[in-house]
């Protein structure tokens, strides 16, 4: 059965970025155990810039330098604590890329490293924008790689972390995202969530993206009398090669959307698997197509690549003949 | 325990040769290793597993043990030695487990998964200290009074990230963190002067905010003990300067055709070679 929506709410903002800060602070609260590190990107302002000043002797300010501070999150983990990490955008997975690979990943160790600015959201062009991290991420065995759809999945991730074994990235946007789900649901690492059910073509998708294409869906219904179906695969890596096998048959007609380069991500991804289980209908890719990005809001450059429910619903016209 | 721990130079001396002599065996056996940069960490190497640090290999998760990282990875094998010699594996079973597809345990850059003595994975350079840095937070955090010790190559030293660590290390003061550089003076391809100079590396790490230390000969046993000597108390909460240990060594010591010649960074051994460093090593052992 499909989980229970904001398709006809309101936008409802809420932030992911923030939701994992209150949820750490939270936990702290709670008397849980963990340590936090970052690189001089916690505003005071925000819940985990609370967190740093409520409980300092747990949290580590590293400075402007994303290897040696994720090299010392390894390290602390080594020593026996759970450690979560925040590093800005493109420069966790960019700056260190072999820390991930070797000291976290390799030595397997209890890091979340927490990616925030996914995605073009962080605004800035091409420095900032963190556009190949899931392709490096999917390459590296050990990682458990979490995009979280909204604050309330983003939260559950943070807390369900806990108890889960080896290295994890959280991937998250940079505020502001509206919530995909209402209510409460069960939330199992690896195992994806059938957001919405239909017959005309599915939707795969993954992290504050799926907000847009249940508004896309939204419009398909009232457009053209479509029902949509859409799997939240808000975990990447291990993948839930079941469930998009199976959604992408009941229709014969797939689209990824993702806030990444169609080379490697989601939609890779995903193409991959059907390839491999002989799928033989439609599937198109939406993401960052393979340049830098154009400079402009979120919102515009959403839609300047067809990134955004317009865009989204245009794809499945297509691709549908309507 | 009694013979995995030593006390006078000249037992630590004498253990050397015997660590020398099995780990250029061990090379020979298994067609590859480092044996320049091995060589010339022994005299050190030795002295910690055998004097001080607090660790056994045969209880290698023991409680509060004091960490040695090896971030110079690729010089594992004096390390694989030092556990054969304390009599954690039989040099046998470290040449049938050694990079034998998925039954290994060992391989030419260690794997903390497969090898329990090794606190740290390491192969790529420039990450031993940045991961010490975190270990000796963690240690300040949980409150439990172990030393974190990482020995780190003059030629891996140009890596950007031992700098970013030496900031860390000073900024937070950590009193139980001891990093010492292997000083061999040669890397892959030639003289570190030439190819990146590092120098004048103490008083750019004072500079830093590091308590420095040199061993004027780190292949002399008795300079190594004094200077090793010199470490603060184990005091994980005491916020004072890190120790930087500046270990000046012969690239291939012991072996003269192996002396400071970067040829012999990195490969295997001949049968003839073999005889001739053996025998080279065989003239260091006092009283010969």
């Amino acid at each position: 059965m499909a989980a229970k929506t904001t398709y006809d709410f309101d936008m409802m903002l809420s932030s992911a970025k923030e939701a994992y800060g209150e949820e750490l602070y939270k936990m702290a609260q709670e008397g849980i155990d963990f340590v936090f590190t970052f690189s001089d990107n916690v505003a005071p302002s925000t819940k985990a810039g609370q967190l740093v000043k409520d409980f300092p002797e747990r949290c580590f300010n590293m400075g402007i330098a994303e290897p040696g501070q994720v090299g010392a999150s390894a390290g602390l983990a080594l020593s026996g604590n759970v450690v979560f990490a925040q590093v800005f955008g493109p420069f966790l997975p960019l700056r260190a890329a072999d820390q991930i690979h070797t000291d976290i990943a390799y030595n397997d160790v209890k890091v979340r490293l927490i990616g925030t600015h996914s995605g073009v959201t962080a605004g800035g062009g091409p420095t900032h924008n963190d556009i190949a991290d899931l392709a490096l991420y999917r390459a590296i065995p050990n990682l458990t790689v979490c995009v979280p759809a909204d604050a309330n999945q983003c939260a559950k991730f943070i807390r369900a972390s806990m108890d889960y074994d080896g290295p994890m990235i959280i991937r998250i946007d940079r505020a502001g995202s509206p919530n995909v789900y209402a209510g409460d649901y069960e939330l199992e690492i690896g195992k994806a969530i059938e957001l919405m059910e239909g017959d005309d073509a599915t939707i795969i998708s993954c992290g504050s993206n799926l907000y847009e294409c249940l508004m896309a869906a939204k419009m398909l219904k009232e457009e053209k009398g479509l029902s949509i179906e859409i799997l939240d695969v808000h975990t990447v890596k291990p993948l839930d090669k079941d469930s998009i096998i199976r959604v992408a048959n009941k229709t014969g007609n797939v689209v990824t959307v993702e806030d990444h380069s169609i080379n490697g991500g989601l939609g890779g991804a995903v193409a991959e698997v059907l390839c491999e289980a002989g799928y033989k209908g439609n599937f198109k890719r939406v993401g960052m197509p393979d340049e830098f990005a154009v400079l402009g809001s979120v919102d515009d450059i959403y839609h300047y690549y067809g990134m955004d429910r317009h865009g989204i619903a245009k794809t499945i016209k297509e691709m549908l003949g309507k | 325990m009694s013979d995995r721990k030593l006390q006078t130079i000249e037992e630590l001396e004498a253990k050397c040769v015997d660590i020398r002599m099995n780990l250029l065996n061990f090379i020979y056996r298994i067609g590859m290793g480092h044996l320049g940069g091995e060589l010339s960490m022994v005299e050190v190497a030795v002295a910690l597993y055998y004097k001080y640090l607090n660790y056994d290999v045969l209880n290698p998760k023991m409680e509060g043990r004091d960490r040695f990282i090896l971030s110079k990875g690729h010089c594992s094998e004096t390390l694989y030695t030092i556990f054969s010699e304390q009599g954690a594996y039989t040099q046998d079973y470290m040449v049938e487990h050694f990079e034998s597809l998925d039954t290994y345990k060992f391989g030419m850059h260690s794997n903390r998964k497969k090898c329990p003595q090794i606190e740290v994975s390491a192969g790529s350079l420039g990450h031993g200290l940045p991961i010490a840095v975190g270990y000796a937070l963690g240690a300040r955090y949980k409150k439990e009074n172990y030393r974190v010790v990482v020995m780190i190559g003059d030629g891996e030293f140009d890596e950007g990230t031992n700098w970013e660590a030496l900031m860390a290390g000073a900024h937070y003061k950590l009193n139980n963190l001891v990093c010492i550089l292997d000083k061999n003076k040669l890397q892959m391809t030639g003289d570190t002067k030439d190819i990146m100079n590092i120098d004048p590396v103490d008083e750019k790490v004072r500079a830093f905010g590091w308590n420095v230390i040199e061993i004027e000969d780190g292949n002399d046993m008795a300079q190594v003990c004094a200077a090793l000597d010199k470490l603060p108390e184990r005091d994980c909460e005491k916020q004072a300067k890190p120790t930087f240990i500046i270990s000046n060594t012969i690239k291939g010591k012991g072996v003269s055709f192996m002396e400071n010649n970067h040829k012999w960074h990195g490969g295997g051994i001949g049968e003839e070679d073999l005889k001739r460093a053996l025998d080279d090593v065989a003239k260091m052992r006092k009283g010969c």
